[in-house]
């Protein structure tokens, strides 16, 4: 039998579901695999939404809003610009960019609308099911999920995505502008640190374990463990449980 | 004396009536929209796009057309028209004659199994019979009201629809009948008819194929149009690589077709050339014109970016004839260039840029009302009031009196309300109906019990998915106490039963899968309300559009859907909350800033309907930028109109005048601002309380030392050459006057058009004519902007013998000012230079924001545009409201405007004012944000995020909302840091439970 995707589309309520009505009216027909959950923005979608969507073991996430200028809201599109861009950085570090996906719809284009699900049920399909919700239950992925979603719940990361487009368009408290460039490379290295914390405070939640052994288990690079763990015992979330040997054993708290 | 009636009749259902249908009655009266044909919506409905912002013009209008269909006080009558009128202002008998359409509108669901059923293919009017409808038919899919008709022309009489529609609202037998109403006045919205080129012979429209007009060119790029918006052409549907459009046929045009200047033609096409350039890469337009009239708000801008961004081309160039290539239908136009070459030149595909005439019933309907009409046909007007009709008591607005675009349209909309206010304020709120529901059951601390109802859209939903199999599945899913299918969730005998059921189920929440919420959702909420429950306890899922439309073929797999689709809904239904709309108090008085003509007449019709108002005047005197000018170009005189004007609003005893007055300090949100004003001349300070504020700040000229105006007393700006013409002595000795245009505007540091100076240079040129015909005047232009009826004064002008000559840039206009006699030269545009000697230049200047306007924005907390006059909520449709609610706009502190188009703007801020202050308490929208107080930060990512400024630090340095303000979208929801906002009704917890009802359970968990 055919592998029928599971995927979930949030729609905003001006354009995107409109436009989405619009193909229903003229009857254009697209494959059946999309559930619609309508949000009044796009900018609703908070990526943990979507994060929350993948560790349920959908296929696929579709984030549709108005074209960039017509948001019912003024910008918000733009927010959830900036907050799908973010997402994706991270999701790509464990390949499941792919199974995501932000555009734009306006109320009258049903055509369109019938066309992305067409193309993003297609390209979902030739990815094969979710790693997570296929026979083979990738829990390692989900483990890299859940720290994302921490990522994403993190208020320092928060904070950046919420002003990004302030201090990038219009000023920061100086009155400057920042690059949009520099800013992108600010919000990469923060992403990708927390990143690294959010993986390294799961695996201790499991098992107190050693920078090595933590290395091992996340697959990342010694220095990078033990640069973040430092970050994770600051921040009151990991402390030294004991020794062993020359390795000292974190455990969370 | 009869009685005033609280009611109000609209003729005309497009933007403009609907519109003033909306203030008229959230402001307390009753509205009767007229309506020709068989749904409102007018010409905007089949545009594809709106200029300049190239918003989706469907996108933005069916919101409002949804809302005036739904609303408790319009009454919407569709194809019909008025017979006959007796009474006088306040109370009127109006008789209305409704054709039949064949179908109950009291029963018809607008499902639209009959279209489908019908045998007979007829001509679509909406989408200008490029495809094809059926006899019986609805105008367009989101039509409001949504009733399907026959068309008897084309009708057989076969009898199938009767068959199948299950509603039976098929009567072949219904007769046109009369209506006849009691309103206490009328509002002319008519719109206009496009002018049918098939008169202009020489272009061979209707001939040949492929040569289309412009509103057809509309509906071919929209992507509801017939061609789904790709752009091809009709004769053999290929995608046209060369596209001509040309400009004003059937306009400025007084051999053939109409005199004055449609007004939106070039804007319009250089959309519609940008837009299919957009659509089909392939597509390289050139447009063919005279001028380019970009006169309005940030419309040069596009010009630019259609030239420079998407490579239109412009020829200036009026093309007399075109011919066809009869093998392939390719279309050879023959045009002189800008150096005198004659060059046939061919073309895959013409487009006509028809021109707005008045719409063909307008003489029946001036006789029938007693109305009189222009020598144009257009619905005539009074000076200094262009939304009154010559007849008291009834009102117009939009292209009815004049060609003109959206947002000059809703702006007179909202104008001639103001009006309406005026006369009738005295019987407000005596003829609308208030509903009564019964009180509310408290559910909480009740295990959900929830009711499903599932539609079968007759056989739209059941004809695909199977509905019963759907039924049954819900009634195995968790709190479903209750599960059943209708033939029509949405008929009233269904509201009836559901709400039984509720009763006899003891049910506390309800869930209807059927189409979209989009329109049915409030329906639905009113059946729960009626029951006594929270309308919020209610959820709806789309198994219709989004589902048994777009998967025919697959019923198994749509089913499947269907049945994920209603559970994801009971799922969240569980996680619904009760919400209540919060009432706020308002404060009834109006600050005005600004005592120019628009604020002058804001204030004046805020106070004639009792309200208080505070005139804040920076100037010692009243009256703006007005008191430079002495007559209006139609030779209207403005220091009489001007004068009395400031007259009744001092005499005025609810108007409280501030001059030599500034804004200080203002705080506070819609309905309770608080203001500080300061009077600079003795620094007084005073506080003022109210509710709204109208911004009327203005503008003024752009006097810069160019062309050394400041140093030569014979170079002088148009204002000063009207002061001038006062005194008739000095024009009678001048023997050539120089008037160079568009200097300090439309260059690089204020990129936009100002709009007046044009009609300012050429009132001048005849005055000076009057006065001396000896006197040669040259007029030095860029493009002659005399859009509209001042179209006429420009070929007067012409044939008094005023000279044009169109130059390119104005560094080609160069003025010798050393000796007594001055020398201008100029290099025009078709490459000829000339030495003119002149004893007087005159600088047409532009108009600029005055100073202190920054300051004011950063104080109001509202936006600027890139040219530094304030930015309205929507350009297209919300022209005088800002995003923050309870603060207007109008006259040219929005942009430059001509006099007349300032009143209408002042009395159009008064009316969108009115719609707050006519009410007591203003309910605020259910779904709101709240902010949970222990978990903010106060790091003001949300305040600055909210688009509406709905959230501010209170003393204790946390976010709180002003629900008035909050419009529910969620952004601050989603950006905040601590996950400290809730959204209520899209709550967290919510948008999850549907999501788990879709995906189950965290894996691993």
């Amino acid at each position: 039998m055919e592998f029928e995707p599971k995927i979930l589309g949030f729609l905003c309520n001006w354009c995107s579901y409109a436009g989405a009505d619009l193909a229903g009216v003229s009857r254009i027909q697209y494959p059946p695999n999309l559930r619609v959950i309508r949000v009044m923005c796009s900018g609703r979608v908070d990526p943990v939404f979507v994060l929350d969507a993948l560790m349920k073991g959908l296929d696929g996430v579709l984030v549709l809003g108005c074209h960039l200028g017509d948001c019912h809201y003024i910008d918000g599109n733009y927010e959830a610009e900036s907050k799908y861009r973010a997402l994706e950085m991270l999701l790509e570090n464990i390949n499941l960019n792919d199974r995501i996906n932000l555009d734009w719809v306006s109320a009258s284009e049903g055509m369109r609308f019938a066309d992305l699900v067409d193309e993003f049920t297609e390209k979902i399909k030739s990815l094969g099911p979710s790693p997570i919700s296929s026979s083979t239950k990738d829990l390692k992925l989900l483990d890299e999920l859940q720290a994302i979603k921490r990522v994403f719940s993190n208020s320092r990361i928060r904070s950046l995505i919420g002003r990004e487009r302030k201090i990038t368009l219009l000023e920061n408290t100086y009155g400057e502008t920042i690059d949009f460039e520099k800013f992108n490379k600010i919000l990469k290295d923060a992403l990708d640190s927390e990143f690294y914390r959010s993986q390294i405070y799961l695996s201790l939640l499991k098992k107190s374990a050693s920078v090595k052994d933590i290395s091992q288990e996340i697959n990342i690079d010694k220095t990078l463990v033990f640069k973040n763990l430092l970050m994770l015992r600051q921040r009151g979330l990991a402390d030294v449980a004991g020794v062993d040997g020359l390795d000292p054993i974190y455990k969370a708290l | 004396m009869s009685e005033k009636i609280g009611s109000v009749m609209i003729v005309g259902g497009g933007i403009a009536g609907t519109q003033a249908a909306l203030d008229l009655s959230e402001s307390g009266y009753k509205v009767y929209i007229i309506e020709s044909s068989g749904s409102i919506g007018g010409v905007m409905a089949q545009l594809d796009k709106t200029f300049p912002t190239n918003d989706c013009s469907m996108c933005i209008l069916s919101p409002k057309l949804v809302q005036a269909g739904r609303h408790q006080n319009i009454e919407i009558i569709t194809m019909a028209k008025i017979t006959g009128l007796e009474g006088k202002a306040g109370n009127f008998k109006v008789d209305i004659l409704k054709k039949s359409r064949f179908i109950d509108e009291e029963k018809c669901t607008g499902c639209g199994i009959c279209a489908q059923e019908c045998p007979i293919e007829a001509i679509d009017v909406f989408n200008e019979d490029l495809s094809i409808s059926k006899a019986i038919s609805v105008k367009f899919p989101q039509a409001v009201p949504l009733y399907y008709s026959i068309n008897k022309e084309k009708c057989i009489g076969c009898g199938i629809c009767q068959g199948v529609c299950k509603v039976k609202a098929i009567n072949y037998t219904e007769e046109d009948h009369e209506i006849n109403l009691n309103v206490g006045s009328i509002l002319l919205a008519q719109g206009f008819d496009e002018f049918d080129p098939t008169v202009l012979k020489p272009y061979g429209y209707g001939k040949h194929p492929n040569v289309v007009t412009s509103i057809e060119f509309e509906r071919i790029l929209s992507a509801s149009g017939p061609y789904s918006g790709m752009v091809l052409r009709p004769s053999d549907g290929t995608i046209p690589e060369k596209v001509a459009f040309l400009q004003c046929i059937g306009s400025r045009d007084c051999h053939h077709g109409k005199e004055y200047c449609s007004s939106v033609c070039c804007m319009y096409t250089a959309k519609e050339a940008v837009i299919a350039k957009e659509h089909q890469q392939q597509v390289n337009p050139t447009i063919f014109t005279m001028d380019i009239r970009a006169y309005g708000k940030d419309f040069d801008k596009y010009i630019e970016r259609a030239q420079e961004e998407y490579g239109v081309r412009y020829i200036r160039s009026r093309i007399p004839s075109i011919e066809e290539n009869p093998v392939d239908h390719d279309l050879i136009l023959t045009y002189e260039s800008e150096k005198g070459e004659i060059i046939s030149e061919t073309f895959n595909m013409v487009v006509l840029a028809v021109g707005i005439n008045p719409p063909s019933t307008s003489k029946e309907l001036s006789s029938n009302l007693g109305i009189e009409l222009n020598e144009y046909g257009f619905c005539q007007t009074r000076p200094f009031s262009p939304t009154q009709t010559t007849k008291d008591g009834i009102f117009v607005c939009g292209a009815f009196s004049e060609p003109k675009d959206i947002p000059e349209s809703v702006v007179q909309a909202s104008a001639a309300a103001s009006h309406v206010n005026a006369l009738l304020s005295s019987v407000r709120n005596t003829e609308i109906t208030k509903k009564e529901y019964p009180e509310e059951q408290d559910v909480s601390g009740e295990d959900p019990r929830v009711g499903v109802f599932i539609c079968h859209c007759g056989i739209n939903i059941g004809g695909v998915v199977n509905v019963p199999e759907v039924v049954e599945y819900t009634k195995t899913l968790p709190n479903v106490a209750y599960a059943e299918s209708n033939l029509y969730t949405c008929s009233a005998d269904t509201q009836i039963s559901i709400k039984e059921k509720i009763i006899e189920h003891n049910l506390n929440r309800v869930v209807v899968a059927s189409c979209t919420p989009r329109t049915h959702e409030p329906l639905f909420r009113e059946t729960v309300k009626e029951a006594g429950l929270n309308q919020y306890l209610f959820q709806m899922t789309n198994i219709r559009d989004q589902c048994s439309w777009v998967h025919m073929h697959q019923p198994e797999e749509a089913t499947e859907k269907a049945k994920d689709l209603v559970k994801m809904a009971i799922f969240r239904v569980q996680k619904n909350r009760p919400l209540q709309e919060l009432d706020l108090e308002i404060t009834p008085n109006v600050l005005v800033i600004g005592g120019g003509v628009s604020g002058l007449n804001a204030a004046l019709n805020l106070a004639q309907q009792g309200h208080s108002i505070y005139l804040v005047e920076k100037d010692e005197k009243l009256g703006g930028f007005a008191r430079n000018i002495h007559k209006t170009i139609e030779g209207y005189d403005v220091q009489n109109y001007l004068n009395k004007l400031i007259e009744r609003v001092k005499k005025h005893n609810k108007i409280t005048i501030f001059k030599n007055t500034n804004i200080k300090n203002l705080a506070g949100y819609l309905g309770n601002f608080k203001t500080t004003v300061i009077n600079e001349a003795n620094n007084e300070t005073q506080e003022l309380e109210h509710g709204v504020i109208i911004v009327a700040t203005g503008a003024v000229e752009n006097r810069k030392n160019e062309y050394n105006l400041e140093e030569n007393s014979n170079i002088i700006t148009q204002s000063e050459l009207e002061l001038m013409l006062q005194n008739k002595k000095d024009i009678k000795k001048k023997q050539r006057i120089v008037m160079i245009q568009c200097v300090g505007s439309r260059n690089e540091e204020h990129p936009y058009c100002s709009r007046i100076c044009c009609s300012e240079a050429i009132k001048n040129a005849l005055s000076i004519k009057a006065l001396n015909s000896d006197c040669e005047v040259v007029v030095l232009y860029r493009d002659m902007r005399t859009y509209g009826f001042k179209e006429s004064f420009y070929r007067k002008a012409r044939e008094k013998g005023v000279i044009f000559l169109t130059y390119n840039k104005i560094d080609n206009v160069k003025v010798n000012d050393k000796n007594r006699n001055m020398i201008v030269t100029v290099k025009t545009r078709f490459g000829e230079n000339f030495i003119i000697e002149s004893d007087l230049v005159v600088l047409s200047t532009g108009l600029i924001s005055p100073e202190g306007t920054e300051r004011l924005s950063k104080m109001l907390k509202v936006p600027l545009n890139d040219d530094n006059f304030f930015l309205e909520a929507h350009v297209k449709l919300r022209p005088v409201d800002f995003a923050t609610e309870g603060i207007f706009l109008c006259g040219t502190a929005r942009a430059p405007a001509t006099i007349e188009e300032s009143i209408s703007q002042g009395r159009a801020a008064a009316a969108r004012a009115m719609t707050i202050l006519a009410k007591d308490v203003i309910h605020s929208e259910g779904v709101t944000s709240s902010v949970d107080e222990e978990l903010c930060t106060g790091c003001r990512i949300c305040i600055r995020l909210c688009p509406y400024n709905a959230i501010e630090r209170n003393e204790l340095g946390v976010a709180v909302i002003r629900e008035a303000l909050c419009k529910g979208c969620g952004l601050c929801a989603a950006s905040c840091p601590e996950k400290a906002i809730i959204v209520k009704h899209f709550e967290k917890d919510q948008i999850l439970a549907e999501l788990t009802a879709f995906g189950g359970e965290y894996i691993g968990v």
